[in-house]
Order: C-alpha cells, then structure tokens, then sequence
C-alpha cells in the first residue's frame, strides 16, 4: 500500500495525542476531520487508519507509537500513544516516585490475578504492608490512586480499581511478558480480558468481555459458551452498540 | 525482571537513577566544563560508533525532550550530554541536527536555542494556529490567563508594572492572594511557572525601594504567540475594534514579519 506524506495534518494530529494520549475512535475521527480542515488538506473519513499508519511509520524509529485496542468497560476502539522503548511501568517514572511505582505494581498484581479484573481500595492498601521501598502511608496511597486515576493508568468504581484502556493497551507487551501464566484471552476478541465473565463448565472456564459477551449473544434465546457449548449462566449485559457520533 | 536498556527521557534530573557501570559520566558535568568537541574529535567519534547508535541516540534525545516539554522545562546542554549522550559527547553536534529535523518533520516543533550562553534549548509549535480557533479556546484555561497577561503587557507597550497586573486581574475577579479555583495560586503561576516556562518574564524593576517587579514578554511567547492575534483577542475582551490602538495595531502588524516567529512555509 502506498504511504502518505507526512503533512501539517498529521503532525497537528500527533501534537494533540501527545496532549490528551487517549482518545476514542469517535474523537479521534473528529480530530481527523478538524486537522485535515485547519491545514486545508483533503480529509478522507474513511482512512483514519492508514492516516495513523503514516504519522506511525515517522514514529517507529523513535520508539514510539500509536497503538489501537479496545475498551473492558464500553468495547469501543481506543488509540493510545505509546512509548514502546519501555517495557514496564519505568515509562510512568518522570511522574511517579520508585515507592509509588511499586505500589502500582502491586496493584496490578493484585487486579491481574483476581478473577474479575478488580481491586478493592482496602485490598491496595493492605499490601502497602509488604512494600520494600519507602512505605507509603495511608493517606498516600489514596492520593496516589486519585492520581493514577487522573493519569488515566487505572478506572476506578464505587471503591474499586481496574486497569485503564490506556493501561491495558500501552502495558501489553509488559503484562504479558510478567503475567503469561495468570493472563487468559477473550474468547471472542482474542485480547487480554481483565473485567469479563468466565464459563461455569470447569473443564472450560474460557473468559469473555462484557462486551464482547453482550455482542456475542445478543439476540440468541439460550445462550451457550462458544467453546464448551455448556449453558451461558451469566447476565448479558447490555452496550450501546455506537457511542454517540454527535459529539464534536 | 528484565532490566532493559531504559531511554533517559522517562526519568526527570531528580531522580534519575545513578549511572552504576564503570564508565559513568562525571556526575558534576557542568555548562563551564563543557566545550563543544573539534571536527576531528567528532569524526573520531563517528567512527567509534556501533550502527545504528547514532538513531538511537537522536532517539533518546527526542523523548528527553518531549518529556521535558511536558512541563514546557528549558533543556540544558549538560543535562542532555549528561543523561543521555554520556560518554559519546562527541556525536553531540550531529545527533542535535538530527533531533531538530525530527522535531520539524515529524511533531512540527521546532528546537530553538534560547541562550546561547548557557545552552538552553526549548521546543516551540512550528505549525501555524488555526484562524478559526481564538486562543481562548484552547483546552487548558491557564492558557486564557495568559493571553489576558501577554496582552496586558503588549498594550502597555512591553513592559507591565506588578502592581498593574494584579489590578488588571481584579477588575476580572482574580484575586492574586486567594486560591483560584482553576488556576490554582494566581500569582505563583505568574510569577514561577509562567516564568519558567518562559512565556512570562519577571524582572526586578532597578532603583526600586520598596521593591517593584515588572512583567514582560518570555522568550517562548515571543516565538509561539502572534502579536496580531493577541491584538484581536484584546479586542474581543474588551469589545473594541483593535484598529483604534493604532500604535499597538500598527506594531503588530509590522513586526509580525520580523519576530522570530516560524515561517509559514512548510511544503
Ligand atoms: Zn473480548
Ligand atoms: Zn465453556
């Protein structure tokens, strides 16, 4: 295929991931559109991607990338830009003390090898008992998950934490290098499914996201696992099938 | 677990973890030690090197930057020689050159050298701002407070009195001893981080008793924001035609071909 030149466009599109380093699809073809018409250069809706693979093949050679994945909480498509020089959580620490890095290692530790991808508060802070580094002190540690939250690293609901869409898809080639045992795939969508529910059937157990769960079964009557053919126990749970492309 | 080869650029000078190798740099590097190598030592220094390390390396010194840029830091010589070159001082010249063509074609930034004297480099935006896009919109609100202030400063002729200022900002209901809700401590942020990143300069006005200071126009601001556009965003704050500050008018329209600012031509 051939490449695009790298035009105002595209740089004005790179300037803005730096900004923000996450964005859904639906933003990220909204900033398509709006980069193409501030620098008056023809604008394609359609070939977002091969746009991204242009300001991608300038970034390789400088470690460095715009990586696409989905969504645990809503199964949208997400672009990241990712450092891939780094190959752990040494990424985060222009902005991160080495104790607080060790403690978001513990985490995700802590979500990684739970069943549902989740962390209780309580459980964060109860293994700041076994830390090596400096210890961080209650109070600490609360401010240090809000700020990871803010960082976009982790997601937090009603006191518990999973690992963000950003986390998940700039740590990839972290996670599985350190979690290859513990880390199971989506068996619909073959990437790492963190949140998701798991076949009852013990020879089975495969593991499925939500929403890939809500899109795999949607309008079945009975629903049965794709890989064990036992019966589905679990809720399907419902997803807007597009988010809404209304905003600007 | 793996300790890879990190890139210098993800850790910042204050806790940038000691070199623990025998041939670390010397740790108390500093811009007056620092001499720029002779033609001979650089083509020694090519030689030395594996292929490929001179990409690296002009990789390592673009994100040390774009870290830093985060935080719109100015970047010292010593400190890229000191945490990223390390013992290839020599290849300085030409991973610099290659570093500066990236930032151009690739993010449309563009290195300047803000002081000659102590090697302080910053990054600026190279691509032109959008017509249509009043700087007001810009996503980060301190950005709004800091048109007000540059415009503030460019209406007085250069230079704005301390004390102008912190009135100017009353009158919009910004109090410089109360904590602002959105930026924080007012006039920590003009007096500091607006300072040190050189958007604002903030110097002590001579022969001043008590002491008065003075706001100017940074060196960043001078290369990143249009006179022009600063003139219609005063315009639009105080619903005025900016053609009736004729001599402010007339400035910045004149100098917006003489300031450093980057050239349009890009194709
Ligand atoms: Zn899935
Ligand atoms: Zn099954």
């Amino acid at each position: 295929m051939s490449q695009q030149r790298m035009e105002d466009s595209h740089r004005r599109f790179l300037q803005a991931m730096m900004t923000i380093g996450v964005i859904d699809r639906q933003g990220a073809k909204t900033l398509h559109r709006r980069c193409c018409e501030e620098h008056k250069t023809q604008h394609s809706p359609d070939r977002l991607d091969s746009f991204i693979d242009t300001i991608n093949s300038k970034l390789q050679p400088l470690f460095m990338q715009i990586r696409k994945g989905m969504s645990e909480d809503d199964g949208n498509q997400y672009y990241v830009l990712v450092n891939t020089a780094e190959t752990d959580v040494t990424r985060m620490s222009s902005d991160y003390a080495d104790n607080e890095l060790e403690l978001f290692r513990k985490t995700m530790d802590l979500i990684i090898s739970s069943e549902n991808g989740k962390a209780s508060s309580t459980d964060i802070l109860n293994c700041t008992d076994t830390m090596t580094s400096k210890k961080l002190k209650k109070i600490e540690t609360e401010q240090l998950l809000k700020r990871l939250v803010c960082d976009k690293w982790l997601s937090e609901n009603q006191g518990e934490y999973t690992l963000s869409t950003r986390c998940i898809i700039e740590m990839e080639p972290y996670i599985r290098a350190m979690y290859q045992d513990q880390v199971k795939m989506c068996h619909i969508c073959h990437n790492f499914a963190f949140q998701c529910q798991i076949c009852d059937n013990p020879a089975c157990g495969i593991k499925i996201h939500n929403p890939c769960v809500a899109r795999y079964f949607k309008g079945r009557v009975e629903p049965r696992c794709p890989a064990c053919d036992d019966f589905w126990p679990h809720e399907i749970p419902e997803f807007p099938q597009h988010q809404s492309s209304s905003k600007r | 677990m793996a300790q890879r080869k990190r890139l210098s650029g993800a850790q910042t000078s204050s806790q940038a973890k000691r070199p623990s190798g025998s041939q670390a740099a010397p740790e108390d590097e500093d811009d007056q030690t620092f001499t720029l190598p002779s033609s001979s030592q650089v083509l020694r220094g090519m030689e030395s090197l594996a292929p490929g390390q001179l990409e690296q390396k002009t990789a390592e010194v673009v994100q040390y930057f774009l870290v830093k840029d985060q935080k719109k830091f100015a970047i010292r010589r010593a400190d890229i020689v000191k945490h990223v070159l390390k013992e290839q001082r020599n290849i300085y010249p030409e991973v610099m050159r290659r570093a500066a063509a990236t930032f151009q074609q690739v993010f449309g930034l563009k290195l300047v050298e803000i002081e000659q004297k102590n090697h302080l480099y910053i990054l600026i935006n190279s691509l032109e701002p959008s017509a249509a896009a009043p700087p007001s919109s810009s996503t980060n609100p301190k950005t709004g407070l800091l048109f007000v202030v540059l415009g503030l400063i460019f209406m007085k002729g250069g230079v704005a009195r301390e004390n102008v200022v912190w009135s100017t900002l009353k009158k919009l209901r910004i109090d410089p001893r109360e904590k602002h809700e959105e930026f924080g401590d007012v006039r920590k942020l003009l007096t500091e981080e607006f300072v040190r990143q050189r958007y604002l300069e903030y110097i002590r006005i001579p022969h001043t008793d008590p002491v008065e200071f003075e706001f100017g126009w940074g060196q960043r601001a001078e290369y990143e924001v249009s006179k022009p556009r600063i003139l219609s965003f005063m315009g639009e704050l105080h619903q005025q035609d900016p053609q009736t500050w004729s001599q402010q008018y007339r400035e910045a329209h004149s100098s917006s071909s003489s300031t450093p600012s980057p050239s349009p031509s890009q194709r």
